[in-house]
């Protein structure tokens, strides 16, 4: 007779450890299955964790867990080919308690955080993969893995199996997804001495930064690249929709070299040693590319249910809140010894009424209008750039005559009267 | 600049990576005729981050050794010819950092 338990979680990432975290607090006989060697082995992010929502998980962790830097600075970079304009936040109350965010390396991070779920009484088994939802009259009863014997039960399964999520989409829950609704991202983690990457960033030590890459950092194309201080490392990525890279018939890691060589780069990392080459999808379709997240004995979290806010480079955050709402829900399912999509459905609602579904929400249209209407990162960027050249080179021309140039580059009227309308458009996507 | 980034070929890249390879491929082309006849980009080649795709004379030759399990092909093939399965529990890529 095959074991059973209250809860199967699929997949061992922020979402679904944080869920198994919370369920076996619980006093919830929960089961962890990743399919990787141990938790993040699989797993790939640009590596910053938010405090807040781990902090709902498990109090004051970045005291014991293997965290990275803490950051204090944020940086936006606007690139041209041999120019940026550069703005940021630095502020030292993110460089003490409580702290805003923190960059971590996911191999690491993720195999400490699953065994505090372990240490709560979850129960993780690795290098098993889930190959479908075991279904019996129209209700999810437990998964089937690659196992000899491989049928698990449970009341309920939790699908944390990340952004490919085939489980989900097994269940009908959503389409495939097309290739303007992820973003390929690629990363390389590089060697670089503490010191040299405090002097490098303007950090004090043990101190953090971010630094986001726009423009000429994806030549153009819809996305952004990274650059993010770890503690003896950097990672620098990059990503565009993959439509992008396939209309554009870009190698994702020519793009990665580009950005890395680029004059606004280059300085920062030259001489770092390359100790890790990473490749990931991100689901950048936003609230319209949610697929269902309840149904009959089974719950979606992370980025399985497409949760990320592409803006603002969220998701970890997303998904542990995600898990942890989900296992709130299942406590409540288990007391009531009810599992049916009517009472899970609770989970949707609070998911939805926080600050994940509110931010999905608000927007929702933003990747398809900047796919849409190439002109913002194609055009604008280095317009701006000349702009800011144009004024602040001293040449002997009065300011008023640069004003007029700057004014007249712009275009004729009728483009003027097209960038207003894109600058309307993109606030309405925004606000 | 004496100590300039030099740009990295993918084999550089690639041998900075752990596997725990298989011995049977998880990702399977559909039909072959369709890369031959129907596919003139064969775009899988451009977009794959680890070049696991290889298209030689006739064939398309598949190294899912290197694959990092992103799922590109699956989503970008433009004939949705690509069948795509994880690789077996604890198999394929393993990831040390990021």
């Amino acid at each position: 007779m095959p074991e059973k338990f209250d809860c199967i979680v699929v997949g061992a990432g922020p979402a679904g450890i944080a869920c198994a975290y919370e369920l076996a607090k619980a006093g919830v006989k929960v089961l962890l299955l990743e399919r990787g060697e141990y938790p993040g082995s699989k797993n790939v992010m640009g590596g910053v964790l938010y405090r807040q929502m781990m902090e709902d998980v498990i109090p004051e962790f970045y005291k014991d867990a293997p965290v990275e830097r803490p950051i204090v600075e944020q940086r936006f970079m606007m690139m041209d080919k041999e120019s940026a304009i550069t703005f940021g936040y630095k502020g030292l109350e993110w460089a003490r308690e409580p702290y805003n965010n923190f960059t971590v390396l996911r191999a690491k991070f993720d195999q400490w955080f699953a065994g505090k779920a372990v240490e709560q009484g979850a129960l993780l088994i690795n290098e098993t993969v889930v190959l479908s939802c075991i279904v019996e009259n129209g209700k999810v009863v437990g998964v089937q893995t690659d196992r000899p014997d491989g049928q698990l039960y449970a009341d309920v399964v939790v699908l944390a199996d990340g952004v490919n999520s085939l489980l989900a989409k097994s269940l009908g829950f959503h389409k495939e997804f097309k290739p303007d609704e992820v973003a390929l991202a690629t990363m390389e983690i590089l060697k670089l001495d503490k010191k040299v990457i405090e002097d490098r960033f303007n950090l004090e030590e043990g101190q953090g930064c971010t630094i986001e890459l726009f423009g000429d950092a994806t030549k153009g194309i819809l996305g952004t690249g990274f650059l993010y201080t770890n503690k003896d490392t950097l990672s620098l990525g990059v990503g565009t929709l993959l439509s992008g890279m396939i209309k554009h018939k870009l190698k994702p890691h020519h793009l990665l070299d580009y950005v890395k060589n680029h004059p606004m780069v280059r300085p920062y990392v030259q001489g770092a040693e390359p100790q890790e080459y990473l490749a990931h999808l991100i689901p950048e379709g936003g609230y319209h590319s949610m697929p269902k997240v309840v149904g009959e004995g089974v719950l979606v979290v992370g980025d399985a249910a497409q949760l990320v806010n592409a803006i603002h480079r969220e998701g970890s955050n997303m998904a542990m809140t995600s898990g942890r709402l989900a296992a709130a829900a299942i406590v409540e399912a288990k007391a009531a010894g009810d599992f049916s999509e009517a009472f899970l459905d609770r989970y949707r609602k609070e998911l939805m009424a926080g600050f994940v579904g509110q931010d999905l929400k608000k927007y929702k249209d933003s990747t398809h209008h900047f796919d849409k209407f190439p002109q913002y990162f194609e055009q604008y960027i280095p317009m701006m750039n000349r702009a800011m050249s144009q004024m602040f080179t001293v040449d002997g021309t009065s300011k008023r005559e640069k004003q007029k140039k700057i004014w007249r580059d712009l275009g004729s009227a009728k483009e003027k009267v097209k960038i207003a309308r894109d600058m309307y458009r993109a606030w309405k996507v925004m606000k | 600049m004496s100590d300039e980034a030099k740009a990295q070929s993918i084999e550089e890249k690639q041998y900075l990576l752990r596997f725990n390879a298989d011995t049977k491929s998880h990702l399977t082309v559909l039909d072959a005729e369709v890369c031959m006849t129907s596919c003139p980009d064969k775009i899988c080649t451009i977009f794959c981050p680890a070049e696991v795709y290889k298209w030689e004379e006739i064939r398309m030759h598949v190294g899912y050794e290197g694959c990092h399990e992103c799922g590109s092909c699956r989503i970008g093939c433009p004939h949705q010819n690509i069948k795509w399965e994880y690789p077996k529990g604890g198999h394929g890529i393993v990831f040390r950092l990021g």
